[in-house]
């Protein structure tokens, strides 16, 4: 029955499966390493979704409506990031409100295009190692995005672990007080991170509307914000177990969709519910070490 | 007799509603220990920070080396050559002991480099650390050390220390202070602030008397009694608490064999202890921060229940009972946390009175809860333990530390308990409140009841206790009287030096 599912085009479209949630989970990492939590990654991604999309539309480039979608995301964050980080606001709160922002904005913004398709957004055919035989149509012939993906998770973990900057940024989620009392900025630490977390949101969302559907629908993230939010907690806030979670998630993603495209006599509900539950499993089973000390506090200097 | 290396020159800073320093002003020579004393809310604090460059003063101007000195930020006076050793809050516990050093200092080199750094400089000043551990698993003593060595490593002109003690066992002070000589020695001259003024007398040259901001006087530490400068600091006479004479009471509790996991991260886990509890008695439990305290109170409250068979109130088995049962049966306790464990932070003081009172004092009916009666208590409280308030409606975070603790004692000691357990009654709480709480203590047992005394103040134990027992890493040493007891012995007791001897002998 699973004859008609060949596992090398399966392999193949697990990365692109992932890089969506990769790109939301690996923003909501730094966000939270730095100590704040934003419930908002879902209604940051699918604004980066329309407002990507729109913006390949009208200039016909997708590379324009990816750079559009991150700087979306990351202007979403900004907002989340003074009315926590200035106003002091509660965090899950203003989280929440900003993904119920987002899908209508989205909403909003997205009336005129539903049903267009996208720019095309070929398929980067990586010489010499692209030809290495099973090996290469699985890891080395994907759109460019899977591996700016990739380059921002490496890029994230040797920023946490071999920079100052890193250091500091850990410090300030580990325990904010000390790090004031040492003279970090916390606020500031804290926006640029958020920042960067609604850019890696944008980008997530506007690589389904652009690369993976290829086209603007409404809910179209369907819940991807919040399983990237619950692969940051389950990975211990360590970006390779991330990189793991992501891949477990988007790897049964496509096992479900081939069989339920094998028409396999197991209800599509079920199939549907599968990606999440196995991904939340494993990386429960495998989940060890706290949270950042400082997470979802509010910090304020005078105390 | 040495050259001024640092001045402070009227330094003022007001918030809001107080003055926190007024015209501040003294000197620091080169190579001089000098001693900063005053009460909680004195304005130390603040002084200090004002020099580490964390808080700008409203006017007055400070120079270091002739050079007029303003740091803007705490870079800067790192830069200038200010380093401070915090009494809190300046640790991260997830991370290792380079990380943490590398962010106390201005331009860290390569971690490899900088873990051979610390071990060098640990060893010169025989304070052994290993560079790789993570700071949430050393003891408070080891902890101290970290911060100690990120400030050694910039070669400090001046170094700050808050409090460096309260936390060290006797030998480990001792270590300190080697060490501080050794850098008073090399020329550093080191600002100095603690509560425990016969250390002040063996250590400092000077020392600046701080009282409501002001500067009240200034002495000699060496030629200074103790007693003067508490009454210095307090701008009074000083009570010291008494007792009348003790009797010999029944059991009350028994503990036998405790055994209790710690339900924090980092926290110790209880192992072994047995201890009698008879009427009347004061039992002091000594031990340096971290080494099951917590628990200990956890798991005689009842916050940590415990398996069948370890702890016995008057015949009874109570090891599965959680907090309200016990105080119902008159087992009361008083954990070292404040905000947020002894007392809601964001409640009223009659809400906090009602929390734990309810039984004991029939605060509810049916499930309801009567709030005249609930509010008589907590005025109660409040006038017979002089608690500073407009009046019981307030916020429990709207009072002073040393407030909120007498209201939280207070609380307890009303609800007559036949036991109580209260880890640091008097930290952070300054003299004279201390005094009283202390007195309120004693004259508790005095009444028949037992008192456990978790503490970190040896002194206070001392003070207080009819037998002194010490805590090290969840275990419980047998129980001694602790009249007659010396400073080496208790040392000891708490487990030495935690293996510091070993770097001091070559």
């Amino acid at each position: 029955m699973f004859g008609s599912i060949d596992p090398l085009l399966l392999l193949a479209s697990l990365m692109v499966a992932a890089t969506p949630i990769l790109l939301a989970a690996i923003g909501e990492l730094v966000v939270e390493r730095a100590g704040v939590l934003n419930l908002g990654v879902e209604g940051m991604m699918i604004s980066g979704s329309v407002l990507g999309f729109v913006a390949a539309i009208a200039t016909g480039n997708a590379w324009i409506g990816f750079l559009v979608a991150a700087l979306g995301g990351a202007g979403m964050a900004l907002v989340f990031g003074i009315l926590t980080q200035f106003f002091l606001s509660n965090q899950v709160a203003t989280g929440l409100a900003l993904t119920l922002f987002g899908l209508g904005l989205a909403s909003l913004l997205g009336q005129g295009y539903l049903g267009v398709k996208a720019p095309s957004f070929p398929d980067w055919h990586i010489p010499i190692l692209g030809d290495i035989p099973v090996i290469g149509p699985i890891i080395f012939q994907h759109d460019p995005m899977v591996y700016v993906g990739l380059g921002i998770v490496g890029g994230v973990w040797w920023f946490l672990n071999k920079t100052r900057a890193g250091l500091v940024l850990r410090a300030v989620g580990e325990n904010h007080e000390a790090a004031h009392a040492l003279g970090y900025h916390v606020v500031r630490t804290r926006l640029l991170a958020i920042m960067f977390g609604g850019a890696c949101a944008g980008l997530g969302g506007a690589y389904l509307s652009i690369v993976r559907v290829p086209t603007y629908a409404d809910g179209l993230t369907a819940g991807a914000g919040w399983i990237a939010l619950a692969i940051v907690v389950f990975a211990s806030w360590k970006p390779g177990r991330l990189l793991l979670g992501a891949y477990l998630f988007g790897g049964v993603t496509v096992l479900q969709l081939n069989l339920q495209a094998a028409g396999v006599a197991i209800p599509v509900e079920y199939l549907s519910m599968s990606p999440y539950i196995a991904t939340i499993l494993v990386l429960v089973i495998m989940s060890a070490g706290g949270a950042p000390g400082s997470l979802g506090k509010t910090f304020h200097a005078s105390r | 007799m040495t050259d001024t290396l640092m001045t402070l020159d009227g330094l003022t800073k007001a918030y809001p509603g107080v003055v926190a320093n007024s015209d501040v002003s003294f000197e620091i020579g080169k190579g001089e220990v000098h001693a900063l004393l005053g009460e909680n809310g004195a304005g130390k604090s603040t002084l200090v920070k004002t020099i580490y460059g964390l808080v700008k003063p409203d006017s007055g101007t400070m120079t270091l080396e002739d050079t007029p000195f303003a740091p803007a930020e705490p870079r800067a006076a790192r830069a200038a050559g200010i380093a401070m050793v915090f009494q809190h809050f300046s640790l991260f516990e997830a991370l290792d002991v380079a990380e943490n050093v590398a962010l106390g200092m201005e331009n860290p080199p390569p971690l490899r480099d900088l873990a051979q750094r610390i071990k060098e400089v640990s060893e010169t000043y025989g304070l052994p650390l290993d560079p790789s551990r993570i700071v949430g698993d050393l003891s408070a003593g080891e902890r101290q050390r970290v911060e100690i060595i990120r400030c050694l490593l910039q070669d400090p002109k001046v170094l700050i220390m808050d409090e460096p003690t309260s936390v060290l066992t006797p030998q480990e002070v001792e270590i300190l202070f080697e060490t501080l000589r050794k850098l008073k020695a090399e020329g550093t001259a080191i600002l100095y602030i603690s509560h425990k003024l016969e250390e002040i007398r063996s250590l400092c040259d000077n020392a600046t008397i701080l009282r409501l901001g002001q500067v009240v006087a200034t002495c000699d530490p060496r030629q200074t009694s103790a007693r003067e400068m508490a009454e210095l600091m307090v701008g009074g006479t000083l009570h010291v608490p008494e007792r009348e004479a003790k009797v010999d009471g029944d059991v009350l509790m028994q503990i036998n064999g405790l055994n209790a996991k710690s339900p924090a991260e980092f926290g110790t886990s209880l192992k072994d202890i047995t201890l009698e509890i008879r009427a009347g008695d004061v039992i002091g439990i000594g031990g340096v921060a971290g080494n099951g305290q917590d628990e200990l109170l956890g798991a005689l409250s009842g916050e940590i229940t415990t398996a069948a068979g370890q702890i016995f109130f008057g015949g009874r088995d109570i090891g599965h009972l959680p907090p309200d049962a016990r105080r119902t049966l008159g087992i009361c306790a008083a954990p070292e946390e404040r905000m947020g464990h002894a007392a809601a932070p964001d409640m009223s003081l009659t809400e906090n009175a009602a929390l734990t009172a309810r039984k004991r004092k029939g605060l509810t009916k049916n499930g309801f809860l009567n709030w005249g009666k609930a509010r008589g208590f907590a005025e109660e409280v409040i006038e017979r333990f002089d608690v500073r308030t407009p009046g019981p409606g307030n916020a429990a975070r709207s009072l002073s530390g040393g407030n909120l603790q007498k209201f939280v004692i207070g609380r307890e000691i009303l609800q007559d308990p036949q036991v109580l357990v209260v880890n640091q009654p008097t930290w952070g709480v300054d003299a004279s409140a201390a005094a009283a709480i202390r007195q309120a203590l004693l004259d508790l047992a005095a009444k028949g009841a037992a008192v456990i005394v978790i503490s970190q103040d040896l002194d206070e134990l001392m003070e207080i206790s009819d037998s002194f027992a010490a805590l090290n890493e969840g275990r419980l040493s047998k129980p001694r009287p602790a009249r007659g007891l010396t400073v080496e012995e208790i040392g000891l007791m708490l487990g030495g030096a935690h293996d510091m001897e070993v770097a001091h002998v070559d």
